[in-house]
């Protein structure tokens, strides 16, 4: 469509209603983009399909600088752990391990997937509630670092050890109040009603375990550092109680993920891209560790959105437009919440690809399964959009592609562009194989017989229509 | 059609239209004022599709979408008793 004609748009009208605007309302992010890190979309999708998860190692490589000189500044003897649930995509892993990462895993399963990305077992913290007996045998025989979530886990990790004739470190996870809402206190031992206490004496009465580190994570998106600060103050003052009680020094204080991202909460009045920078929350998390009289401990972070969401754009591509009976504009793409789980709580921005001069109307964003509940945006002011055109979708790098199913339709491609700009397959799209793979079909249903049960069936349809009589 | 409620409405250059009627107003993209105001003129479907099609880079035809718009129009009262009981 190269003519000088200008490009048709559908005819539009609509009715203006007035007081709907809210007092902090931003337009929409109407700009079109047609590349990323310099990459024209056009040629991805062309070279990959669509829809298309794309990483960006730059973006990713400049959170992590952030974080890392932020570290420098105010938690000189700290470690990050990287959060495998948010992204673990084994190209995305391994940029954060090269970066001197640890890996955070919460399952049998994201510790294998570290142990294969080479990331020896002492470099792994291995949180959750559910690790089984024999993941907790091999991560005590490979020496990771493991965080306890209740007192089952502490019962099974003594009989392992007693059983092995090792004495492996085993560090707690606590809850405790930060001042925030909603609490996460179902995870870990609760530090407010004494249990967390009581954990550690269970450790260091033990003859087979010994107390490792003290973690937390106070929960997800927090936009207020200030609950940092008052984390930091309650662990290491628990670490100190415990030492000055029990003679027991912990081995490090672990302050968990939960920064949040510029990613805009469904909920939140204001765009995500003002909420706090990285290093306010660890000038928080400094402060408060500085004003401590006991021993400094190494601090490990978690952090996982923060650092990944931006580095994420999911490529999708208009398939039809339709006008719906009540007068608003809605577009299909060809992503939905299968691939975008986190549209149930995020407003994901959605940015055309072609240049728009038209009309900007308020527009209802479906993705392509046969379902209602398939909607990625219920408003997003968008220009006129037509089938073919393609539209970015961000920021997805954090808990989208993790998250994603393999409902109706199979996985896109993930592509990584690198810093001088080569566009890298990290995870190809997926076959019918990958989906049926793993199914069996018990003989008896094998389908030659499905068939004639088939015909059966059919020929007693036909014999009713004819008016025959069924025995 | 009945169009007889058109020549009520205010339409500007700039897709503004106001139904003095009902006090409600509206935004209409250039397609659609193209339209609008070819309907104004007694303009058929057709002639207005073949001239909108000759001044747009467009490759299929819009007749459907015509009809869309007009049901628009019907549903907001915009365009005559017809239909409305
Ligand atoms: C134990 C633990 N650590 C780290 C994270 C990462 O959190 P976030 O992505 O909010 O930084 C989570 C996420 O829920 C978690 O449960």
């Amino acid at each position: 469509m190269n003519s000088s004609k200008p490009r048709y748009e559908v005819p539009t009208i609509v009715r203006n209603a007035s007081g709907l605007m809210n007092k902090v309302g931003h337009r929409g992010s109407l700009e079109s983009r047609t590349q990323i890190d310099g990459v024209d979309v056009d040629s991805l999708i062309k070279d990959f399909g669509s829809p298309l998860f794309v990483f960006s190692e730059g973006t990713l490589n400049r959170s992590i600088d952030e974080a890392r000189l932020a570290l420098e500044k105010h938690l000189p003897q700290s470690q990050l752990c990287w959060s495998y649930k948010t992204n673990y995509l084994g190209a995305i892993c391994a940029i954060f391990h090269r970066s001197g990462s640890l890996a955070e895993v919460v399952s049998g399963m994201e510790y294998e997937k570290a142990r294969r990305l080479g990331v020896p077992g002492n470099q792994i913290v291995f949180n959750g509630p559910a690790k089984s007996e024999a993941e907790l045998q091999r991560a005590i025989q490979e020496g990771a670092i493991i965080h306890a979530d209740h007192f089952e886990e502490l019962r099974l990790i003594e009989r392992i050890a007693q059983a092995a004739r090792t004495r492996p470190k085993v560090g707690l996870r606590v809850a405790l109040d930060a001042g925030i809402v909603p609490r996460w206190d179902r995870f870990g031992f609760s530090l407010e009603s004494g249990v967390a206490e009581q954990a550690a004496r269970f450790i260091t009465d033990s003859p087979h375990i010994e107390l490792g580190g003290l973690h937390t994570h106070i929960g997800t998106y927090i936009v207020d550092p200030r609950a940092y600060g008052r984390a930091a103050t309650k662990l290491a003052e628990f670490a100190e109680y415990i030492e000055a009680t029990l003679g027991c020094r912990p081995t490090h204080l672990d302050l968990g993920g939960g920064f949040a991202s510029t990613n805009s909460l469904a909920t939140q009045y204001q765009s995500g891209a003002l909420v706090p920078r990285q290093e306010e929350y660890i000038r928080e998390i400094g402060r408060a560790l500085a004003q401590q009289r006991g021993a400094k401990l190494p601090v490990y972070l978690e952090t996982g959105r923060a650092l990944v969401d931006d580095c994420g754009t999911l490529v999708s591509t208009v398939l039809a437009s339709k006008r719906l009976p009540t007068g608003r504009n809605s577009i299909v793409i060809d992503a939905g919440v299968n691939l975008l789980f986190t549209a149930w709580w995020y407003r994901l921005e959605l940015q055309p690809c072609c240049p728009s001069d038209g009309f900007i109307e308020d527009t209802t964003v479906y993705g392509p399964l046969c379902m209602n509940i398939d909607c990625v945006r219920e408003s997003v002011a968008l220009p006129p959009l037509s089938a073919g055109d393609a539209v970015l979708i961000r920021p997805v790098g954090a808990y989208t592609f993790t998250q994603s199913m393999q409902f109706i339709h199979l996985r896109p491609a993930c592509v990584l562009i690198s810093e001088s700009g080569d566009v890298e397959l990290i995870r190809r799209k997926e076959t019918l194989e990958d989906l049926i793979g793993p199914e069996i079909v018990p003989e008896r249903l094998a389908i030659e017989r499905a068939r004639s049960n088939l015909s059966d069936h059919h020929d007693g349809l036909r014999d009713v229509r004819s008016g025959a009589v069924v025995q | 059609m009945d169009t007889s409620h058109l020549g009520l409405l205010a339409i500007s250059d700039t897709g503004f239209v106001f139904d003095p009627r009902t006090g409600h107003s509206y935004t209409v993209n250039s397609t659609g004022l193209t339209l609008l105001r070819g309907l104004k003129q007694g303009l058929t479907l057709p002639q207005i599709r073949d001239s909108l099609g000759a001044t747009h880079d467009c490759s299929y035809d819009v007749s459907t979408d015509l009809g869309t718009f007009i049901k628009t129009l019907e549903n907001y009262q915009l365009l005559g008793n017809s239909g409305q009981g």
